[in-house]
């Protein structure tokens, strides 16, 4: 599945793994409860890890392990199933993570900007979905009413120093 | 009212072009209807039994006399020449065409207008007291924070796939005219011992199939607190409210089961986070630049009861009964608040024309008025009237078929679309709302009854406040037959109570003879002055009952 991350189309360095096969050497993904069950191994291994998280599944468990991960990966099973909007802000603001947070799953076009805001930064998506659209489906909303985990300026904010003139 | 600056009315524009190419991509089958559904819906546009319905938001209900003219023009030019005022303040359209929406969406915008967050499973239009600004027992203007939500809810990337919808209320006086333990989340503003205003923050409200009152989640919020509060209740419901099962999904479920204490803590510790995070901060710049917008107009020096009106209230008794009902007292001496009631004898509530709508901003400009508001009730609402104009008011709304003077009686009825338009419906609720009105058309016999809110829904969604009606009607199917249950004694203002079921459904041509036999039990049993409602909590349901059942 194409991974677009920052804007581009990259490489996927990580494998997903299932709960009961071997770990390759390289990058992996695992689920939340082979985390939990093989913690230290894991975080023994000399390699780059990932956690996937269903939508049910709050980051917060993780706790200070979040700073051990490179990826966090959050579940959209169906694109009406907003609790990982809360799970990316979370990760972001309260735990404070700095890797990368990527969206699987189902999600709509118009749901990639709302993404982005509370800290998704990058998605795999379907075959069909081009660059160029992604592009635009950030691009549709200049501005923005609420502050949120990407750190842009607010309407309120932007409005101060036209004031102030 | 509030103006749209540059980044507003940009915003507007680009959600337009944005739901342009939605569209676009339905048309051309690259999205389909159940990915296009909660897009359409962001937007206001609902797949209803006949055509697609446009519902339009008039934030906390609130229109200038070029926003009336422009849905009179969206009522001529796309719809069959009427709009619908709902229970939300808001307006709707029941026959518009999915390739005329984007240009129907560009012609609101040029009028600071737009469909945003009308319904799909996000924070909905926010709504507020119709007396807002001119009520005398204000302690602020609740559309200053009204506007100050509407912003901050407007396409927020963290809530904007909730586990159902989400509609707030605000309410800036003790008397409450906007529902606000009805709500998902209600804001009332309060005055402290020190003369501090802050805001009493309910969560848990709500009608449709389980009714719930709010309960208080926030006992005193400040100002410069209150987003990063609401941010905290929305950010609890996001994750921890039910997607298992729609009719469980709404935040009233969720704050029932884990009940005020742990609801409280739970909000608390998101509350703590987001204010040390700052960003919701809201300064007394920030709101003082809004709550500019809101001033309220230079109002004249001006006498209480001027003789014009005393003279014209002695010869003219259609006049004299009008406002009797149809005036609430207003903050300015001199002044008053009129309201222009939508529920014509036997009409359909909340119905407006677009020779209406032209005509009432034709009247607002002729008498200075600079805006007008639209209640939860379904009427219309002149906020800043002067006393010595109300012979004239009167006249003109007379002309157009807008002055039909009963306000809060038996013939003020509330209803929902019903089966005649909405596609989940169970029975009709228009025709009955307007036979019980055709049943006490008498003005005498409607005085004599006096305060009386009957609220009519065509199904357990409860779009007609029926929990709320001191009576209310719940429209049912049973075998694909239209029944109706009578329920009593509910209240959606500051004395909220949901009303109770009197016992079996009736027949669709019993329903009204049934509504009769309780008031008339009302009319033999009321003491002194006592309201429909308060009888009905005095007496409770036994004697109602006994009469309401007695033929059947």
């Amino acid at each position: 599945m194409p991974l677009i991350k920052n804007g581009a189309l990259v490489e996927d360095a990580f494998v997903n793994v299932g709960d009961e096969e071997p770990m390759p050497a390289n990058g992996t993904i695992v689920s939340r409860a082979r985390f939990g069950r093989d913690r230290e191994a894991l975080l023994e291994r000399n390699a780059p890890l990932g956690v996937r998280l269903k939508s049910e599944e709050s980051p917060e468990s993780l706790g200070q392990d979040v700073h051990r991960l490179s990826v966090i990966v959050l579940e959209f099973p169906r694109f009406r199933d907003g609790r990982a909007f809360s799970w990316a802000r979370l990760l972001r603001t309260r735990l404070g993570f700095k890797g990368e947070i990527r969206a699987t799953g189902h999600f709509l076009y118009d749901q990639i900007a709302f993404m982005r805001r509370v800290g998704i930064d990058a998605f795999e998506v379907r075959e069909n979905v081009t660059l160029t659209e992604f592009r635009r489906a950030m691009d549709e909303m200049t501005n923005v009413y609420q502050p949120s985990a990407d750190g842009r300026k607010t309407i309120r904010d932007l409005r101060v120093p036209i004031a102030a003139e | 009212m509030y103006r749209y600056d540059e980044f507003d009315a940009r915003f507007v524009a680009e959600r337009v072009a944005q739901f342009r190419y939605q569209v676009e991509r339905r048309l051309s089958g690259e999205l389909t209807e159940d990915e296009f559904k909660p897009l359409r819906l962001m937007n206001g546009l609902y797949l209803q039994l006949h055509a697609y319905m446009l519902r339009i938001a008039v934030p906390y209900g609130t229109l200038s006399p070029k926003q009336l003219r422009m849905l009179a023009h969206i009522a001529r030019k796309y719809d069959k020449g009427y709009g619908h005022f709902t229970t939300r303040q808001n307006m709707q359209f029941n026959w518009i065409k999915l390739v005329d929406v984007p240009d129907a969406l560009a012609d609101l915008a040029s009028v600071e207008m737009h469909c945003i967050q009308t319904s799909g499973n996000c924070i909905r239009n926010v709504t507020a007291d119709h007396y807002a600004g001119a009520a005398k027992d204000e302690i602020e203007d609740p559309r200053v924070l009204g506007e100050i939500i509407r912003q901050w809810s407007s396409l927020h990337p963290e809530f904007s796939f909730l586990p159902r919808k989400f509609k707030i209320a605000v309410s800036g006086s003790a008397g409450d005219r906007a529902a606000v333990k009805f709500h998902d989340m209600g804001v009332e503003a309060v005055r402290n011992d020190e003369d501090q205003i802050g805001y009493r923050v309910y969560a848990g409200g709500g009608m449709g199939r389980t009714p719930y009152l709010g309960y208080v989640v926030g006992d005193f919020v400040p100002r410069q607190d209150l987003l990063s509060f609401l941010e905290a209740v929305m950010r609890v419901y996001n994750q921890s409210g039910r997607r298992d099962n729609l009719w469980k999904a709404r935040i009233k479920i969720l704050a029932h089961a884990l009940g005020p204490e742990e609801m409280r803590n739970q909000v608390a510790r998101e509350f703590e986070e987001i204010k040390r995070f700052g960003s919701l901060y809201l300064s007394r710049d920030e709101v003082a630049r809004i709550a500019r917008y809101f001033a309220p107009p230079a109002f004249e020096t001006l006498e209480d009861d001027p003789s014009e009106l005393a003279a014209a209230r002695q010869t003219n008794r259609s006049f004299d009964d009008w406002c009797k009902t149809n005036l609430a007292p207003h903050r300015a001496s001199g002044y008053t608040i009129a309201t222009v009631s939508l529920k014509p004898i036997g009409g359909v509530p909340g119905d407006i024309s677009h020779e209406q709508l032209d005509g009432l901003a034709a009247l607002l400009d002729e008498f200075g008025i600079s805006e007008i508001r639209v209640s939860h009730e379904q009427n219309a609402v002149l906020p800043h009237v002067k006393q010595k104009d109300l012979p004239v008011i009167f006249a003109r709304l007379q002309a157009l078929g807008l002055a039909t003077p009963n306000a809060g009686l038996v013939t003020d009825i509330i209803a929902c679309p019903g089966l005649d338009y909405c596609d989940l419906a169970n029975a009709r609720s228009v025709p009955i709302a307007q036979r019980i009105s055709e049943r006490f058309a008498d003005l005498g016999r409607q005085h004599d009854i006096g305060e009386l809110k009957i609220k009519i829904s065509g199904c357990i969604n409860a779009c007609g406040h029926h929990h709320a009606g001191h009576i209310g009607i719940l429209g049912v199917d049973k075998k694909g037959v239209e029944y109706y249950q009578l329920q009593l004694g509910g209240s959606g203002a500051e004395d909220a109570s949901i009303g109770a079921i009197l016992g079996p459904a009736f027949g669709e041509h019993e329903i009204v003879d049934a509504v009769e036999s309780v008031i008339e039990v009302y009319l033999e049993r009321r003491e002194k002055n006592e309201r429909f409602l308060d009888t009905v909590r005095r007496v409770g349901l036994q004697p109602f009952k006994e009469r309401a059942y007695a033929t059947h």
